[in-house]
C-alpha cells in the first residue's frame, strides 16, 4: 500500500520540477520580449513628444519614457503588474474602480451559464442515447450549431431580452449557456455508450430498465468524459460571459472593462482585464479538475 | 392518435372557415386520410410515399390559414390541434428514416427534413402566435432580406471571411504547425509550450481583440491578427501531440533503414501526424470565423459581418441580423464541410475511415 502510494507519487514530483525550467525560461524569454517590444512599439510617441518640448534625449531616457507612458501602445509587464496590483488589492471590493467587482460580476455570469448549459447537455445526451430518432436527425444539427458563430448573437440575444426586461445576469448567462452545452452533449453522448456490450446485456439479463440501466451503468461509466467536457465548458462558459458583456453599455464585468478601455485608449485597464480574465479561466479549470477528483476518490477509482 | 387529432382541429374554431378555404380543406383531408393510412404498415416505400405526402399536405393547411390578418394564437385552437397531429405524423416519418442506410444520401434524409420541419415550425409559431418581428423576425422574412440586400452582404462576407478570416486562418495555422515541427525537434522548448499552451486553453483570448485593433488599425488586418493569436495554439498543441503518435517499433524500423531525422519527419511522423493537423484545423475553422466577427466589435470600416450585427442590432433591424448570421453559419458549416472532404482525401488510411 505504502509503496503504491510513493510509486504513484513519485511521477507527478518528477514531471513538475522537469517542466519548471523549460517554463520558467520561456517565461522569462516572453518578458524580455515584452519589455522589447514595449520600447519598440511606443518609441515613435516617445521621439515625437521629445521632439516637441524640443529637449535633447539619450537612450536610456527613451526606454525609460517608453516603459512608464500613460498610455503607452504597449504598456511594460511591471505597469500592468502595479495596475493589476492596485484595482485589486487596494481598492475596496465594493468599489467599481476594482478588478475583483468586475471579476466577481463575469464569474457569476459564467457559473449560472456553466450550470445551465451543463444541464441543458447532458438531457440532450441522455435523450440522443435514448431514441434512435434523436441520435439520427438531432445530432447532426447539434454539430453544425457549432459552425454557427454563437457569439455573433451574443449582441442580439443581450438586446432582445433586455428589451423583454430580462437584464443583468441572465442574458449573460443564456450566451454562455449557448456556447457551453454543446461540448457537453457530445461528450456525454461518447461517455454514456462508452459501456461495453457485454456489460449493457448483463444488465440486460438482469431485466434492469432502461433508468436503472442509465443511474447505474451509463452514467457512472462516463464521469470521465463528462469532466473533460466540463473543463471545455468552463472555460468556454467564461468567453461567453465576457462577450456577453460588451453590448450591455460596459456597466460591470471584465467585458465591460476591455470595451471602456478600448474606447479611451486605456492600454493599461485593458490588459489587467485580460490578466484577470485568464487568471479567472485557469482558477475555474482548476476547480473542475479538484471536483474530478474528489468525484473519482468517492467513486473509488485509482487516481 | 395522429388521425384522431388532425380530425378533432375541425370541431375546435381556426380563425376562420374551412368552407371558406377549399384549399386548405382539401390539403387537410388529404393529410388525414395520409395519417390514418399511415396507422397500417404496408409496405416500406408505400409508407414512406404516404408519409412523405401526409407531412407535405398537413404543413401546407396552417401556411394556408394563416395568411389571414393580424395574429391568431389562442383565437385559433383548431391549427394547433392539427399541427399536433402532424408532428406525430412527423416523428413516425423521422423515425422511418433513422432506419435507412447509415451511409450515402439516405444518411442525410433524417437530418434534413427535421431540419425542414424546424424552420416550418418556427415560421408557423411566429407568424400565428404574432410573435414582434424584433424578437424573432419569422424565417420567410430573414430570406427576403437575403435576397434583397444580397449586395451588402457579399461585400461583408468579402471583408470578413475572405481577407480577414482566410488569411488570419493560413498565418495561424502555419506558424501554429512550424513552431511544432521546431519545438518536437527541441525537447526543451517543448517541455516549456505544452504547459503554456494548456494555460492558454483556459484563457478568453478573444479579449486581446481589442488590443489588436488598436495595434493593427479599424480594417481586416487588426482581424486577421486576432484569427492569427486565436488559431495559432491548437495548430501548436495538436500538431505537437500528432508528431508523437508514431509509434515506437515504426520508429525503430525507421532507425533500422538508417534513416536520417528528415527522412523520419517526412515519410512516417507528419503522416502519421495529419489526423491531428486536421482536427486542428476543424477546430480552428470555427473559432477563426467567431474570431474575426468578434474582432469587428470593437471597431471596423463600415463593412464585414461583425459590424453588420453591431450596427443592425442598435438599430433593431433583427431580420437583417438573422440573415448575417445565416450566412455566417452557411460559410462556416461550408469551409468545415470542405477541410472535412481534404481531410477525407488525405488521410483515408486512418481506422476511422476504413470501418
Amino acid at each position: 500500500m505504502t509503496t503504491e502510494a510513493v510509486l504513484s507519487a513519485a511521477p507527478p514530483s518528477t514531471g513538475i520540477r522537469h517542466h519548471v525550467v523549460p517554463v520558467a525560461a520561456i517565461l522569462a524569454l516572453l518578458i524580455a520580449i515584452w519589455y522589447a517590444a514595449a520600447v519598440w512599439l511606443n518609441a515613435p510617441q516617445v521621439v515625437d513628444r521629445f521632439e516637441s518640448d524640443g529637449k535633447s534625449w539619450n537612450a536610456r531616457q527613451l526606454i525609460e519614457a517608453t516603459w512608464s507612458m500613460e498610455r503607452p501602445v504597449l504598456p511594460a509587464p511591471h505597469q500592468i503588474a502595479h495596475n493589476f496590483f492596485e484595482t485589486v488589492f487596494e481598492t475596496p471590493i465594493d468599489s467599481k474602480r476594482s478588478l475583483v467587482y468586475h471579476a466577481g460580476v463575469t464569474v457569476s455570469a459564467t457559473l449560472l451559464g456553466f450550470v445551465f448549459g451543463t444541464a441543458l447537455g447532458v438531457l440532450l445526451a441522455v435523450g440522443i442515447v435514448h431514441s434512435p430518432v434523436l441520435d439520427r436527425s438531432l445530432l447532426p444539427w447539434i454539430i453544425a450549431s457549432q459552425t454557427v458563430p454563437i457569439l455573433a448573437i451574443a449582441p442580439m440575444v443581450v438586446v432582445v431580452l433586455g428589451s423583454l426586461g430580462f437584464v443583468g445576469l441572465f442574458p449573460k448567462a443564456v450566451i454562455s449557456m449557448y456556447l457551453c452545452f454543446f461540448p457537453v452533449t457530445i461528450g456525454m453522448v461518447k461517455g454514456l455508450r462508452s459501456p461495453d456490450p457485454l456489460q449493457l446485456d448483463l444488465m440486460r439479463s438482469y431485466s434492469a430498465t432502461r433508468a436503472q440501466m442509465l443511474r447505474k451503468l451509463r452514467w457512472p461509466a462516463a464521469t470521465d468524459f463528462l469532466f473533460a467536457s466540463l473543463k471545455v465548458a468552463i472555460a468556454t462558459s467564461l468567453v461567453g460571459a465576457i462577450v456577453g458583456e460588451l453590448p450591455t453599455g460596459a456597466q460591470a464585468g471584465l467585458g465591460a472593462r476591455l470595451l471602456s478601455g478600448s474606447y479611451y485608449g486605456q492600454t493599461i485597464q485593458i490588459w489587467s482585464a485580460l490578466i484577470m480574465a485568464s487568471i479567472v479561466g485557469v482558477v475555474l479549470v482548476a476547480l473542475v479538475g479538484v471536483a474530478e477528483r474528489l468525484v473519482a476518490r468517492h467513486m473509488g477509482r485509482p487516481q | 392518435m395522429a388521425p384522431a387529432l388532425m380530425a378533432a382541429s375541425f370541431v375546435a374554431p381556426v380563425g376562420g372557415s374551412w368552407l371558406a378555404r377549399p384549399a386548405a380543406l382539401a390539403c387537410a383531408l388529404a393529410a388525414i386520410l395520409g395519417a390514418g393510412l399511415g396507422l397500417r404498415r404496408w409496405h416500406a416505400g408505400v409508407d414512406a410515399a404516404v408519409g412523405l405526402i401526409t407531412v407535405v399536405a398537413g404543413a401546407a393547411v396552417p401556411l394556408m390559414l394563416l395568411d389571414g390578418p393580424g395574429p391568431f394564437g389562442a383565437a385559433a385552437p383548431g391549427i394547433w390541434l392539427f399541427l399536433a397531429g402532424w408532428a406525430l405524423v412527423l416523428w413516425r416519418m423521422l423515425s422511418m428514416f433513422s432506419g435507412l442506410a447509415r451511409r450515402g444520401a439516405g444518411a442525410l434524409a433524417a437530418p434534413a427534413l427535421f431540419g425542414v420541419a424546424l424552420l416550418y415550425l418556427w415560421q408557423v409559431l411566429v407568424v400565428g402566435f404574432g410573435v414582434p418581428q424584433v424578437l424573432l423576425p419569422a424565417p420567410s422574412q430573414v430570406g427576403h432580406v437575403l435576397v434583397t440586400q444580397f449586395d451588402v452582404f457579399w461585400l461583408d462576407f468579402q471583408q470578413t471571411f475572405l481577407k480577414a478570416v482566410l488569411g488570419g486562418y493560413a498565418i495561424g495555422g502555419c506558424a501554429g504547425f512550424l513552431v511544432a515541427v521546431v519545438a518536437d525537434r527541441v525537447p526543451f522548448l517543448r517541455r516549456g509550450l505544452l504547459p503554456l499552451s494548456g494555460l492558454v486553453s483556459a484563457v478568453p483570448i478573444v479579449g486581446i481583440a481589442p488590443v489588436l485593433v488598436m495595434w493593427f488599425g479599424f480594417d481586416w488586418h487588426s482581424k486577421a491578427a486576432v484569427v492569427v493569436v486565436v488559431t495559432f495554439f491548437p495548430m501548436l498543441v495538436n500538431t505537437l501531440t500528432g508528431l508523437a503518435a508514431a509509434d515506437a517499433m515504426q520508429r525503430d524500423l525507421m532507425r533500422s533503414y538508417a534513416a536520417s531525422y528528415v527522412q523520419t519527419l517526412l515519410k512516417l511522423r507528419l503522416p502519421a501526424a495529419l489526423p491531428f493537423v486536421f482536427n486542428a484545423m476543424k477546430i480552428n475553422s470555427t473559432l477563426a470565423l467567431i474570431a474575426a466577427i468578434v474582432a469587428e466589435f470593437f471597431g471596423s470600416p463600415i463593412l464585414g459581418l461583425g459590424f453588420r450585427i453591431s450596427a443592425e442590432v442598435a438599430r433593431l433591424n433583427v431580420d437583417v441580423v438573422w440573415a448575417v448570421i445565416a450566412i455566417a453559419a452557411l460559410a462556416g458549416s461550408m469551409f468545415y464541410g470542405v477541410i472535412a472532404v481534404v481531410e477525407r482525401a488525405c488521410t483515408f488510411w486512418h481506422p476511422s475511415y476504413r470501418a
